[in-house]
């Protein structure tokens, strides 16, 4: 369950990069000149890191690293 | 000329270190800790140098220079997606090739590829076209270094010796300090540039009075779509989400992945990889829409000026005058003049050395293409064992030379903006390539076959946008020349910045074909062995 909902987190974020509501419209300029849609992609940057710390914490592949000190072969 | 001197002291400084790694690393005399530091790089060291490698002169000359000529839609194509979908496949992609590194000894992706598919010489066709797409971003860094220099001396300087400095030093520091000293020097960088942008934009905003006056006259002027994207389809908007696959793709990425001493330290990077993007291209795009507002700096005019010309009257130019126009108005070195007519001289001069850090920042590729070269083709073919691991590095070390001197002719020579060659070659080809990855490392039913057949169209893709492009003119700003339509639908067509097909930028066909002839060819053609396909799916379960 918790893998689906990660999914659907990542899946919802990449669909509201596309975001047509602040295609055609400056306003409002937030602090009084950042124009909403710059404003809107600076929010999407701090959204995205959020979803990248719940994977971390909820989604990490551990077993990777356990796996990897197993050497097969000493070197390519 | 003082400013300059400040830049001069940073390239002393990071050729400084590259000589102390060098120091650092004497008598182990291995490739592996020359090429990859012995895989030892801790957390701190690990995020900013692997951010660092990914952030080069397109980040603040080519962000600011794109979003003055085109507004803040820059921010959404570039880095937002960017800050969704490099940290995604380093979570995903760049922690199972650390494990296969670790596991399995590879040092490069085509050594990886070489065994996941018992293949060879389809590794040395991959390996051509990986090395082929990745010199143009070598030549990025080089135009940068010669841009900036240029601008910050006053002109004191000329494009090609500046050009010709910045190829020496990263040359210096990569050839002494390997692995090790590029990362080194890529951490310094990253927290010079994280600083740029903040400075930057105090400075800049309060030499003119505050932005709030220059965002209203903006938005009340002409010059208002800057602050929209009227101007952009969404469906090119939407292309842009796929240039970011080319992240994982790019050799030098994939080569840092493998640096890690433990998989814990892609932690940090995976979390903050987006707040460091915003941290960079927020300020730099939005002093580039800003710049438009600058009515005292001749050279800003001069490219205003330019721009107007090739709107109004780009229909009636020939291509070469509206080339000539597009030069002209190319905002690549706009946010230095900011700095040069509203920061004090010595501020001016420590922020050059911030733009000249992410300029620089092509160090790890002349790095990775050397690891390839020696590894990939020096050693794959017998040559290791033949004549020892210090000739192996030696070579390397002539190999680093020679293509720094390749890149650097060529980059004299190379007409395009920092930004459009980028986007352009490397980014969509790299993205092209990322479905090799994906499968390696994914699905059990990969062949070898379906490799080559991605790689082979990724290759004459590349090669076919060159050409269109050279062939069929760019047109002037408005409507696209339509090459090809099928039933009142454009296919294919010559935009004003490149080309479309189905509205699309390039680079979302050639990733969906790349994907959809490496699972077709796959499924038609014999598997690997089931020990060597068991050797990657126990530890990618």
């Amino acid at each position: 369950m918790k893998r689906i909902l990660l999914c659907l987190a990542v899946v919802a974020l990449y669909v509201l990069h596309q975001d047509i509501w602040f295609w055609r419209t400056a306003y409002p300029l937030v602090f009084g000149f950042v124009p909403i849609g710059l404003f809107y992609h600076g929010c999407f940057s701090v959204a995205a890191a959020l979803l990248m710390w719940l994977l971390v914490k909820y989604a990490w592949p551990g077993h990777l690293e356990a796996e990897a000190q197993r050497k097969e072969e000493p070197k390519h | 000329m003082i400013p300059a001197i400040f830049v001069f002291l940073y390239l002393a400084a990071v050729l400084y270190i590259g000589v102390f790694a060098f120091r650092k690393a004497r008598g182990k005399g291995e490739a592996e800790d020359y090429f990859l530091a012995s895989r030892s790089l801790g957390p701190f060291v690990f995020l900013f140098s692997l951010f660092g490698t990914n952030m080069t002169a397109f980040a603040i000359l080519g962000s600011s220079g794109h979003a003055f000529q085109n507004g803040i839609v820059t921010f959404g194509l570039m880095a937002s997606s960017s800050g969704l979908v490099i940290p995604l496949t380093i979570f995903f992609v760049g922690t199972r090739v650390w494990a296969l590194g670790k596991k399995h000894g590879f040092m490069t992706p085509v050594q990886m590829f070489r065994d996941r598919w018992e293949c060879s010489h389809i590794g040395t066709v991959i390996f051509v076209v990986q090395a082929t797409l990745l010199v143009p971003y070598i030549i990025i860094g080089i135009m940068g270094g010669g841009t900036t220099l240029n601008v910050i001396s006053g002109g004191a300087v000329p494009f090609w010796f500046g050009g010709a400095i910045v190829a020496m030093v990263v040359m210096g520091y990569v050839f002494f300090g390997g692995m090790r000293g590029t990362a080194w020097v890529n951490t310094f960088q990253t927290i010079l540039f994280l600083l740029f942008g903040a400075i930057a934009i105090v400075v800049i905003g309060a030499g003119m009075g505050g932005f709030k006056s220059a965002a209203t006259a903006i938005a009340s002027s002409p010059l208002a779509p800057l602050l929209t994207r009227e101007r952009i389809s969404p469906y090119y908007f939407f292309s842009y989400t796929f240039i970011p696959l080319s992240a994982i793709a790019f050799p030098h990425i994939l080569i840092f992945c493998l640096t890690a001493e433990k998989m814990n330290h892609f932690k940090k990077t995976v979390i903050f990889y987006p707040l460091c993007i915003l941290a960079i291209w927020l300020p730099c795009v939005f002093l580039g829409v800003m710049a438009n507002r600058v009515t005292d700096v001749p050279q800003i005019k001069a490219k205003q000026e330019a721009r107007r010309m090739l709107a109004t009257q780009g229909k009636n130019l020939s291509p070469e005058q509206r080339d000539e126009l597009r030069e002209e108005s190319a905002g690549d070195d706009v946010i230095m003049l900011l700095l040069q007519r509203y920061a004090p001289l010595w501020l001016a001069g420590l922020l050059g050395a911030g733009i000249m850090a992410a300029v620089m920042a092509s160090d790890s590729q002349i790095l990775a293409l050397s690891t390839m070269f020696t590894e990939d083709v020096f050693a794959f073919y017998g040559h290791k064992n033949r004549f020892g691991e210090a000739v192996q590095i030696n070579t390397g070390r002539i190999f680093i030379v020679l293509i720094t001197m390749v890149a650097y002719a060529v980059a004299l020579r190379a007409p395009e903006t920092i930004f459009e060659l980028a986007i352009q070659y490397a980014f969509s080809g790299f993205a092209a390539l990322s479905p090799l990855l994906i499968a390696a490392i994914f699905w059990r039913g990969s062949t070898k076959w379906g490799a080559l057949a991605s790689t082979v169209w990724t290759a004459a893709a590349v090669v076919a946008v060159a050409l269109f492009q050279h062939l069929v003119a760019a047109p002037a700003p408005g409507p696209s020349i339509v090459v090809w339509s099928l039933g009142g639908t454009e296919v294919l067509s010559r935009t004003p910045g490149g080309t479309a097909v189905f509205g699309f930028m390039p680079v979302v066909p050639m990733v969906i074909v790349s994907a959809l002839l490496m699972v077709i060819v796959s499924l038609v053609t014999s598997k690997p062995k089931q020990t060597t396909i068991a050797k990657y799916f126990e530890v990618n379960r």
